[in-house]
């Protein structure tokens, strides 16, 4: 199914409706904290309850683990009690006072019979444990495509490859798209040291580990998005190292994967505003973020080609409206403290000329 | 000139005369030498615990900061690097520099108690010990001054810690403060296991050893064998950082995860060396308010020692997101299972002696009683983690830190409280108010639950840790909450705990030397006791001494008030070490400044070591070697010379 | 020995007992056997290191001169000498001999000399150093760590010998001299598996 889709041609032009497309269903879910998450760039983790075959296996595992773990606790926590007050108590008188002291029988059934038990509880579990690990471990069906996520301080990059046509792979940063219903194959590498890729609502958590490339899979079994967090303590701020998983519908999925594809528009002539954007941008900018179709080629940040399909920016650490970028390229130190894109030294209207440019990277 | 090297120790009572004699030669000198110079276990066992419980202190309020940043989202009331230096000492210190010297302290204090002998098997090395607890702790605490603490976690992963990613000296700090402190942990376990082995009262074999004894040895064991893996990581992590190795650096064919396999080989046998002894204690003065002996004696040390060696092999369950293989990790989550039967086989026991016991409930005993019950929650969490599949999605979230706080502080710290309620008046010689004694227990108690119960659901909400702060909507902020309210509650818990000793140094009710009325040795000598411990050694002849008479089991009579006399300098019993029968009479050591000043060597050394002053570093280490060499100086009023015998 | 009183009741009667330091019944022969059970573990994992090295790098692991026995060899048979001259020493100690003690002592010093030197001029031969690559690093640092222990175990011979020739020892107090040579012994022990680890497994693929 994947191969037909990879070979139709885009019918969609418009990239950025697809984004509203694919997040449509999801507010109409309405729940709550998701649709609050459109304002605070956050959506729950919660992973008792998931959204693909991966998560929700899991999750009934641990439910199952969590129901024995509560039981146990207070079946001996009452044990305990009623130990105590079950053949009355001694009290002190003075300290140094005698006490009676006794030595009745019996105690050891206990013991024989608790171990037996947990035995037998444990056994259980073994094998249901292993039964999922062995579920999760390979996808049913073979992955059409692979991600090859790469994480750093503090963001993440994501390179997309179509195993069949090599011309068709793309950078993106920080929000991946996955195609609703069809497991995706993740290859994660670090560029610096140990992060942990992990997508509460579908799937575990991989480590990013440098000097090996580890794999995971993930598929979303409902269209919505779904927020996923460095899990990996990796320096200061490991804590603003999320990322976001849109699962689209299938042909949206494709709109959007062939529109990544497209170089970012030339700058229409004519616009003063927007040509010392572009310069400004590539003069100060361009060492470090890549622009498809410009000169502005770096690789130390994101790439920012399709920068306005993105609703999130600096790892979904601020929403993607004008004001928080005119506030994360003015000051980004302050917005992220520690992160590694420096505050630039520009005036206020080349700051204004490059937001205005960047709003045209759509 | 004939030397005669035996002689027929003198048995007798205790005698007025006796005593005055023998205080002469044990007590340690006043004055600033005697501070510095003072090898009594005693002395220095409550050094331990009073140094561990200010760490406690400290730990404690770095806690409580981080709870006020992460009580509501997006808080800034700390910079990332100000909390990720704290959550990182707040690790370190309660891991490192509470956790295991509280559990030595006791065990210093205790052990020739329980054993009915005079001091430890190497006094000296026991001062060492604590003075190089002391300094490397403050090593590890000098780094707040110049704003640089360790602040890659009490993990420490690498390549975070690699000089290219955390340049200063923080790492440093940690590396070799840790290795520092190596040397403090592994000189004080290979003492417990050789007092234990050569260091008994008459009669004392080894199936009437108390638990705790059990408990401590088999951990000290422990240490000797984990400790070298993790004193070597932090070795190796300086030495990558200062002479460019490639040991976890992937640049130069080095492994990352090299440091996650010689930490956790290390850290997962530390979780529980920090906790059986204190399980010990509680198996040991538990039955006391039971009004009775400890149900199941053999299987709790079977499990006790099972927990520890089971223990060496589990360690990749904190490794299981590194994508290791598949056998690998089902090895390893079915060990952290089968783990959990020696614990079972301890907590039965303990709660089938409150079943068939007449409790005594006093504050000691509330806090055995909430020990067993924090323990289970606990130790089932752990279970839950254990579950590979489950664990990559519990792995380094909340539930994992709920998970630990009830463990360590579950285990850890309530055995701790209750083991001071209950040997505070041994300690002190007076009683604790029970009355302030209530409140204390049932404000810590209710604190800690109302602090980390909740925190397993910030956990399943998917909660990261080490995290300095997180958006709003998440769905965390009122569990946060509720967390940082149950830590002020908790804290405020504690502090009653040291309002109550306090009170209690000033105008306590005077404890008399057995006031629980229980069976062990301790309790057969004065409270507080005196330097010597025992006038005449004891002869044991059943496992509750003091009890004996009243279950009428034991095959003899233990002796207390008749024995051997020992009075001819500072002496005291080597005995063999299965049925301790007396093998030698042992001189020991007088009050000795050279551990103090080896220590003060080394301080130098480690200090230098972090501010590349090599040649100062060398002379320090030619200082240290010197040190030792006039500290082991054979000497004749040690009878390790030719010619020193006595008849 | 002695029967054991269990009963207060009975007399006391303990028999004779040695007084202080002697052979095993030393607190000290007992403390020196923790540190090399503690020491032990430190190798373990040292070599651990190395093999877990090798088996995540793959053959790649090692440099491309694999370590030869033309320095190693002799070097090895100069450990085991070594430990024979001490055990010769120390025999003549338990006879009362003080000559032949220090005469084991000194000429164990000048072996386990010798072995350093040797190993010194190995080390200076290598193409690589510590820091030149992961196999460099192990090597130089294991190597070096039994380097440093073999120095220890010299300043330990050197103490004995000083205090042997004040004439602190003689048949029966001795227990400092037991206690040395342990740490000899076991230092040379390390060595094998250290020689076994680096210049013999390369060859056993
Ligand atoms: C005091 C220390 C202590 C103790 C005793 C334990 C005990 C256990 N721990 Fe814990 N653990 C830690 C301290 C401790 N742990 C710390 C500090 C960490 C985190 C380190 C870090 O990342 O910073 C950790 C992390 C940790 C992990 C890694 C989690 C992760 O990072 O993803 C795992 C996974 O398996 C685990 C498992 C266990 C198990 C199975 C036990 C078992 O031993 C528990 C056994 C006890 C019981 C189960 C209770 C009594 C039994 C019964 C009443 C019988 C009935 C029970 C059943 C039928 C289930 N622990
Ligand atoms: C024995 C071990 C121990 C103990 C006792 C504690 C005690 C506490 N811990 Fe800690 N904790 C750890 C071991 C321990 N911890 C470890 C190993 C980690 C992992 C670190 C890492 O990730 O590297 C951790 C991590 C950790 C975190 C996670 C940080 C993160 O991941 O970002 C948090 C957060 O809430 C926390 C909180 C607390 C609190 C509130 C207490 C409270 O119980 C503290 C209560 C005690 C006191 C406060 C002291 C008493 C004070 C006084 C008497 C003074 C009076 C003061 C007032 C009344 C204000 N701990
Ligand atoms: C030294 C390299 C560097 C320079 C120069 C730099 N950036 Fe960045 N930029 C980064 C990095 C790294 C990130 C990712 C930061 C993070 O999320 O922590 C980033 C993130 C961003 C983002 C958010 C992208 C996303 O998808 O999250 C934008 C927008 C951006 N930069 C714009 C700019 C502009 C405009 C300039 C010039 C004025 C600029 N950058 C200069 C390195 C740089
Ligand atoms: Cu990346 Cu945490
Ligand atoms: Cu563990």
């Amino acid at each position: 199914m994947m191969e037909r889709l990879w070979n139709r041609k885009p019918s969609i032009q418009a990239p950025r409706i697809v984004g509203r497309l694919a997040l449509a269903p999801l507010l109409a879910l309405a729940s709550p904290a998701i649709a609050a998450s459109e304002e605070s760039t956050s959506a729950p983790m919660y992973y008792l309850k998931t959204f693909g075959p991966k998560g929700d296996i899991t999750a009934s595992l641990t439910w199952g683990l969590l129901a024995i773990a509560a039981g146990v606790s207070v079946l001996m926590s009452v044990l305990v009690i009623v130990a105590m007050f079950r053949n009355g108590r001694s009290s002190m008188a003075t300290p140094g006072s005698p006490l009676p002291i006794a030595h009745p029988p019996g105690g050891h059934r206990w013991i024989y019979l608790g171990l037996a038990l947990t035995t037998l509880v444990l056994i259980a579990l073994v094998i249901w444990t292993m039964d999922v690990l062995a579920e999760i471990d390979e996808p049913a069906g073979e992955p059409a495509f692979t991600i090859e996520v790469t994480g750093q301080q503090w963001w993440w990059e994501a390179r997309y490859v179509d195993p069949d046509d090599p011309s068709r792979s793309f950078v993106t940063a920080n929000e991946l798209h996955i195609p609703v219903g069809e497991p995706v194959r993740i290859t994660l590498a670090s560029r610096d040291v140990i992060h942990s890729f992990w997508v509460p609502a579908l799937a575990g958590k991989t480590d990013v580990i440098p000097g090996q490339t580890n794999e995971t899979w993930l598929q979303a079994d409902r269209e919505g998005v779904y927020r996923g967090q460095c899990a990996e303590y990796c320096g200061l701020q490991h804590a603003h190292m999320a990322l976001r998983i849109f699962a689209d519908a299938p042909e949206a999925f494709q709109a959007w994967w062939d529109h990544q594809l497209e170089p970012a528009d030339e700058v229409p002539e004519g616009s003063e505003l927007l040509a010392v954007g572009e310069r400004q941008f590539r003069l100060q900018c361009g060492a470090c973020h890549a622009v498809r179709g410009t000169l502005a080629g770096g690789e130390a940040g994101p790439d920012l080609t399709h920068l306005m399909d993105r609703t999130t920016i600096a790892s979904v650490t601020l929403p993607n409206t004008p004001g928080h970028l005119s506030g994360w390229i003015a000051d980004p130190q302050h917005q992220k403290p520690g992160t590694t894109m420096p505050n630039p030294d520009l005036s206020g209207p080349e700051l204004n000329a490059i937001r205005h440019y960047l709003e045209t990277l759509d | 000139m004939a030397v005669d090297y035996q002689k027929r120790p003198e048995a007798g009572y205790v005698t007025k005369e006796l005593e005055a004699k023998l205080h002469k030669m044990w007590e340690t000198k006043p004055g600033l030498f005697g501070v510095i110079a003072t090898v009594d276990h005693k002395v220095i066992g409550i050094r331990y615990i009073v140094t561990a419980f200010a760490f406690l202190v400290v730990g404690g309020l770095q806690a409580l900061l981080m709870r006020l940043q992460l009580a509501q989202p997006d808080q800034t009331i700390l910079t990332p690097e100000q909390y990720n230096q704290l959550f990182s000492m707040h690790g370190i210190t309660m891991i490192f520099l509470y956790a295991l010297p509280i559990l030595s302290g006791f065990s210093n204090y205790l052990f020739p108690l329980l054993l009915g002998t005079r001091d430890m098997a190497f006094p000296r090395l026991n001062a060492f010990s604590y003075w190089v607890y002391l300094a490397s702790g403050l090593f590890m605490y000098a780094s707040f001054l110049i704003g640089q603490a360790p602040n890659n976690g009490w993990f420490n992963y690498a390549p975070y810690a690699l000089k290219p990613f955390n340049p200063g000296l923080n790492m440093d700090f940690y590396a070799l403060g840790m290795v520092f402190f190596g040397i403090s942990t592994t000189v004080g376990a290979a003492n417990f296991v050789v007092t234990v082995m050569r260091n008994r009262a008459p009669g004392m074999s080894i199936n009437r050893l108390p638990i705790m004894i059990w408990g401590t040895t088999t951990v000290s064991v422990g240490i000797l064998l984990a400790n070298p893996a993790v004193s070597l990581a932090f070795f190796l992590l300086w030495l990558d950082r200062q002479f460019g190795t490639h040991f976890y650096d992937t640049a130069g064919g080095g492994q990352p995860l090299l440091w996650q396999h010689l930490f956790w080989i290390f850290a997962h046998p530390w979780v529980y060396i920090i906790v059986l002894p204190a399980m010990g204690m509680v198996s040991d003065a538990l039955p006391v308010f039971c009004r009775r002996p400890l149900v199941a004696y053999t299987l709790v040390i079977l499990a006790t020692i099972t927990t520890m060696l089971l223990g060496f092999g589990v360690w990749v369950h904190h490794m299981f997101a590194t994508g290791i293989p598949f056998l690998s990790m089902s090895y390893f989550s079915g060990a952290s299972f089968i783990i959990t039967i020696p614990s079972a086989i301890a907590t039965f026991a303990w709660i089938a002696t409150i079943w068939t016991g007449r409790v005594v409930v006093t504050t000691a005993f509330l806090y055995f009683a909430g020990f067993i019950s924090m323990f289970v929650i606990g130790g089932v969490s752990g279970v839950v983690t254990a579950s590979v599949a489950a664990d990559l999605q519990l792995h380094d979230t909340y539930f994992v830190v709920a998970h630990i706080h009830y463990v360590l502080i579950g285990i850890n710290l309530f055995g701790v409280l209750g083991g001071l309620y209950f040997w505070f008046p041994k300690m002190s010689g007076k009683m604790l108010s029970e009355r302030l004694g209530r409140w204390n227990f049932w404000l810590t108690f209710l604190g800690f639950n109302l602090a980390f119960l909740p925190m397993h659901w910030t956990g399943l909400l998917g909660m990261p840790r080490r995290i300095y702060t997180y958006p709003e909507g998440a769905g965390w902020s009122w569990v946060n909450m509720l967390t940082t309210v149950g830590s002020f509650i908790l804290a405020f818990g504690i502090l009653l705990l040291f309002v109550n000793v306090w009170m209690s140094l000033r105008r306590g009710v005077a404890a008399g030397a057995n006031p629980w009325d229980a069976p062990s040795l301790e309790w057969a000598t004065a409270s507080p006791p005196p330097a010597y411990n025992f006038t005449v050694m004891p002869v044991v002849a059943s496992r509750h001494p003091l009890w004996e008479d009243r279950l009428g089991e034991s095959e003899g009579h233990s002796s207390i008030e008749r024995g051997l006399i020992l009075d001819d300098g500072k002496e005291m019993l080597a005995t063999s070490v299965i049925d301790a029968a007396p093998r030698a009479i042992l001189k020991m050591p007088e009050d000795d400044p050279w551990p103090f000043l080896v220590t003060l060597a080394m301080t130098l050394g480690f200090t230098a070591l972090l501010l590349h002053w090599w040649w100062i570093g060398l002379a320090a280490g030619v200082a240290t070697l010197l040190g030792c060499v006039f500290w082991l100086w054979p000497r004749g009023d040690l009878a390790q010379t030719k010619g020193t015998a006595h008849e | 020995m002695s029967e054991l009183p269990l009963d207060s009741r009975a007399p006391l009667n303990i028999g004779r007992l040695p007084i202080g330091s002697i052979g095993r019944a030393a607190n000290g022969w007992w403390g020196m056997m923790m540190l090399v059970v503690t020491e032990s573990s430190l190798f373990v994992y040292l070599l651990f290191a190395y093999y877990y090295f090798a088996a995540r790098s793959g053959p790649g692991f090692l440099p491309e001169a694999l370590p030869s026995f033309h320095l190693s060899g002799p070097g090895t048979a100069i450990l085991i000498a070594s430990s024979v001259t001490l055990w010769f020493g120390q025999r003549g100690a338990r006879r009362g001999s003080r000559a032949q003690l220090l005469a084991g002592l000194l000429v164990t010093i000048a072996l386990g000399a010798l072995f350093v030197g040797l190993q010194i001029f190995e080390w200076s031969e290598k193409p690589y150093t510590i820091a030149s690559h992961a196999y460099g690093s192990a090597f130089f640092t294991i190597t070096g760590f039994h380097m440093a222990h073999v120095v220890a175990g010299l300043g330990i011979l050197l103490a004995l010998a000083l205090w042997s020739g004040l004439g602190a020892f003689d048949e029966r107090r001795m227990s400092a001299v037991d206690i040395g040579t342990i740490y000899w012994h076991f230092v040379d022990a390390v060595w094998l598996a250290v020689f076994f680890t680096f210049y013999i497994t390369p060859y056993l693929r």
